[in-house]
């Protein structure tokens, strides 16, 4: 952490959410009395509806590990996991969550989080989900374990017999399994409504995210967007809270865009935009304000991002139907970034690339996920050679401080920025010439 | 015994062609003949070559082949697998094949996929994608639909379609090799000095580059060589290698364990070519649903596939015992998730089992041994002296 850093800026829709995170987490750590049963499931392709649905609460692992890292606890748990047997090899939000059960299990508001009712391995775009469940099945035993299976879209769409093996398997594996848990019977119904408030807030996302076409961007589309994504892609889409917080964040983001205002970070209000970035990949979570000062310090604005796109990648138009709820669901679990093949992550890129006028591409490759990280370099050769722009490469970890080396990162962004500064000052002249 | 040599140098050469020069080869005798590259683990070959095709393994470049183009590709914390089939796909040595398959196994060869979409490698690339349910009517429906679309991606090549009575003789030719392999196991288990586990990598290997027919053949060859004495028996103790189902560990260290005083009894290194425990139906009306329960009901033990309900802790002692071995050797590449994730769980079991085990990695091309070697024998000896 900087020596010289400030209480962060705090506008009305991060209280909001702050707000929402301390209940639900304080309502987690009360189940005993309520008797609420808890879902352990992860965030891409989640099934949020679903298990709200049931009154049932969601715990979602890699959000916990996520956090962990913010609070600078992620290092130590990993290495508990370590001494467990798990190599250094593999991917450090299991570890780090395998730690904080081995440490208590205590969340990131210090109350301790109620062991599974459920574990939803509804697993999208990402392999290493199962294993990590098949662990977590074996520290909690005893404990049911609803598989969904979601296929890849390998043929780059998603198919109605693709759509048809997910709703048997909603039908017949994962909602019995939440009935038998909940004690409670389906409601179609009710998911029914429960989407028409998910519709809402998707379409408010996209509107918020888009904004940042515009020049200066009013939003930082990926260490902001972050946070933007925080309810809809866990445990609050489907609700009239997300739906009201989407509301208060497009308020405040339209009205910074009226005023031409940059970015709200927690240096302060960003007041030159000097780079607009499109990125791929997390950032690192473990030194997060760092990092993100690095880009702020330079005048850089990410306007799109790939992360942001993990729980749902509603700028493409997919909403959640309350007309076809189980077959929304398979849809949705399917369309999530990571669940889409090589050339159609390209396509997505390079288009961000194009529609919000963007002067580079970089790419923050972790080295704990396969799922992102391989084949990056060659989405960013195709991204290099297709729009004609600089390109960027970083390497570090989401959990693992051992992985994030501040002086390296640094040095190759201020590379790269002045990369950027001097293609600027060229295409300037090339422009006075014509 | 002049001829079994040379047939192990034949398979050797085989093994690791990596121009794939036989099955180039068997490919020109007739232009309705396709050659489909597929990667670890398993694919059920019998679809392609009942439409006149030749599944191909590609099981990686090993420490046979400089990488230089393929490290362009990934990054360092990425295993070595892939790198070293772009280079192959980049050299051209993949040119004479038509298509590529490619096993839901793990994010890596996932992704690798879409490498070959976008360089445009092959007339067709295919993620393979495996069921994770293992209902008949819900998982089997997925898993013959992916089989389906293999049978038209080839189809499309070479017009050949797909009959009840071929897809039937391709399954009975290949529950012919799966039972000869196991045999080949089974004369092992019992008799481990006569054929060494790096001949018995090589000959299991080989066949995944050259016509089931020719394998066979082969195969048979081999159970009746060790079927009689040969080798002589060593004071070695029995293990089981567990954890080298994709990326293959180079021979060096496969004989490397050897030296060291460990007969390997039993292994997971070619495990595609065992995947189906038994024999698949093979005179029915419906063979593709055959083989799609065969897939459901009779897979063997892997990281790969979901395992709840039937915990690989427990199979891999049931193995140690089945086998009469005395400990197990966790060898997986580096960077490889599946096996490194399942690791923690399969020593636990061990332990609780009170089954010694060691653990250690690899690249396919490590070239340094020695650490391996001592390692390993001195797992050996503490078992001799001490268990």
């Amino acid at each position: 952490m900087s020596k010289n850093a400030t209480e962060a800026i705090k506008e009305k829709s991060m209280v909001i959410q702050k707000d929402m995170l301390a209940n639900l987490f304080h309502e987690l750590s009360k189940t005993k009395e309520t008797g609420k049963k808890v879902v352990y499931t992860f965030v891409p392709g989640n099934l949020t509806e679903l298990i709200l649905s049931f009154d049932m609460l969601p715990v979602y692992p890699e959000i916990n590990a996520l956090q962990s890292g913010m609070r600078k606890k992620s290092g130590a748990y990993i290495r508990d996991a370590e001494k467990l047997g798990f190599s250094e090899d593999v991917c450090t939000y299991v570890k780090c969550d395998i730690g904080m059960m081995l440490n208590g299990n205590i969340g990131p508001t210090g109350e301790k989080l109620p062991a599974p009712d459920l574990l939803l391995l509804s697993y999208t775009g990402c392999f290493t989900f199962m294993k990590w469940f098949e662990n977590l099945e074996r520290l909690y035993p005893g404990v049911p374990v609803a598989m969904l299976h979601t296929p890849y879209q390998e043929d780059g769409n998603i198919t109605p017999e693709q759509v048809e093996y997910m709703v048997k398997q909603l039908k017949e594996e994962v909602i019995p399994k939440m009935e038998k848990v909940s004690g409670k019977k389906f409601d179609m119904e009710r998911l029914s409504k429960m989407m028409t408030n998910s519709a809402k807030a998707e379409d408010l996302l996209v509107k918020i995210l888009e904004t940042a076409k515009n020049k200066p961007s009013p939003i930082d589309a990926y260490f902001a967007g972050v946070y933007y994504i925080g309810p809809i892609f866990t445990a609050f889409r489907g609700t009239d809270e997300a739906v009201e917080y989407y509301k208060e964040l497009y308020a405040e983001v339209t009205e910074r865009l009226r005023l031409g205002l940059g970015p709200v970070t927690p240096e302060g209000e960003l007041k030159e935009e000097k780079f607009r970035l499109v990125v791929e990949y997390p950032p690192n979570w473990t030194n997060f304000r760092e990092f993100w000062k690095i880009f702020y310090d330079a005048g850089a604005v990410i306007v799109a991002s790939s992360y942001t796109k993990v729980g749902g990648v509603y700028d493409l138009g997919f909403r959640h139907n309350p007309d076809e709820p189980l077959e929304s669901l398979s849809k949705y679990c399917m369309g999530c970034y990571t669940n889409m093949n090589l050339p159609q992550r390209v396509n997505l890129l390079a288009d961000y690339v194009k529609e919000y006028k963007a002067d580079g591409f970089l790419i923050n490759s972790i080295k704990s996920c396969n799922s992102f990280s391989a084949g990056q370099l060659m989405i960013m050769r195709e991204i290099e050679q297709r729009m004609e722009v600089p390109v960027g490469f970083i390497e570090s970890d989401l959990v693992d401080p051992r992985y994030f080396s501040y002086a390296n990162i640094k040095n190759r962004l201020e590379s790269y920025f002045q990369m950027l500064e001097q293609r600027k000052i060229i295409m300037a002249q090339d422009a006075e010439k014509v | 015994m002049k001829q079994f040599n040379e047939l192990l140098a034949s398979c050797k050469e085989v093994a690791f062609d990596l121009r794939f020069t036989k099955a180039a080869n068997w490919k020109l005798a007739d232009k309705s003949r396709a050659i489909v590259g597929f990667l670890p683990i398993y694919f059920p070959r019998e679809i392609v070559h009942a439409v006149n095709g030749l599944a191909v393994g590609i099981m990686g470049a090993g420490d046979h082949k400089q990488i230089i183009k393929g490290d362009a590709y990934y990054q360092s914390y990425i295993c070595h697998l892939p790198r070293g089939i772009i280079e192959m796909a980049l050299d051209d040595s993949l040119n004479h094949f038509d298509g590529f398959v490619f096993p839901a196994i793990c994010d890596c060869i996932r992704n690798l996929s879409g490498m070959f979409k976008l360089a445009e490698k092959g007339k067709f690339q295919r993620y393979f994608d495996y069921p994770q349910n293992f209902d008949t009517l819900i998982g089997g429906v997925f898993y013959r639909q992916e089989l389906e679309k293999i049978i038209a991606d080839v189809y499309a090549i070479n017009k050949v379609e797909l009959t009840t009575e071929n897809l039937n003789r391709s399954i009975k030719l290949y529950n012919y090799n799966r039972k000869l392999i196991e045999e080949i196991y089974k004369i092992r288990q019992q008799y481990p000095w006569r054929l060494s586990a790096v001949d018995t990598y090589l000959i299991i290997r080989a066949g995944l580059a050259i016509p089931v027919e020719e394998h066979n053949i082969i195969l048979e060859q081999t159970v009746e060589a060790i079927s009689n004495e040969r080798g002589e028996p060593m004071d070695n103790i029995r293990v089981v290698i567990s954890g080298s189902f994709c990326e293959q560990p180079p021979l060096g260290l496969i004989k490397s364990i050897e030296m060291a005083g460990c007969y390997i009894v039993d292994d997971d290194l070619m495990l595609g070519s065992r995947w189906i425990q038994g024999d698949i139906e093979d005179n029915s009306n419906d063979p593709l649903t055959a083989l799609t329960n065969a897939y459901l009901t009779q897979s063997t033990c892997s990281s790969a596939v979901y395992d709840v309900g039937n915990p690989k802790g427990k199979r891999v002692v049931d193995r140690v015992k089945k086998h009469d071995a005395d400990g197990v050797i966790f060898s997986a590449a580096s960077f490889c998730d599946p096996a490194l994730l399942d690791r923690p769980e399969l020593q636990k079991a061990c332990d609780e089992a009170g089954v010694p085990h060691i653990n250690f990695q690899y690249h396919e091309n490590t070239g340094q041994f020695k650490v391996i070697k001592e390692q390993a024998g001195t797992f050996s000896d503490s078992i001799k002296l001490w268990a």
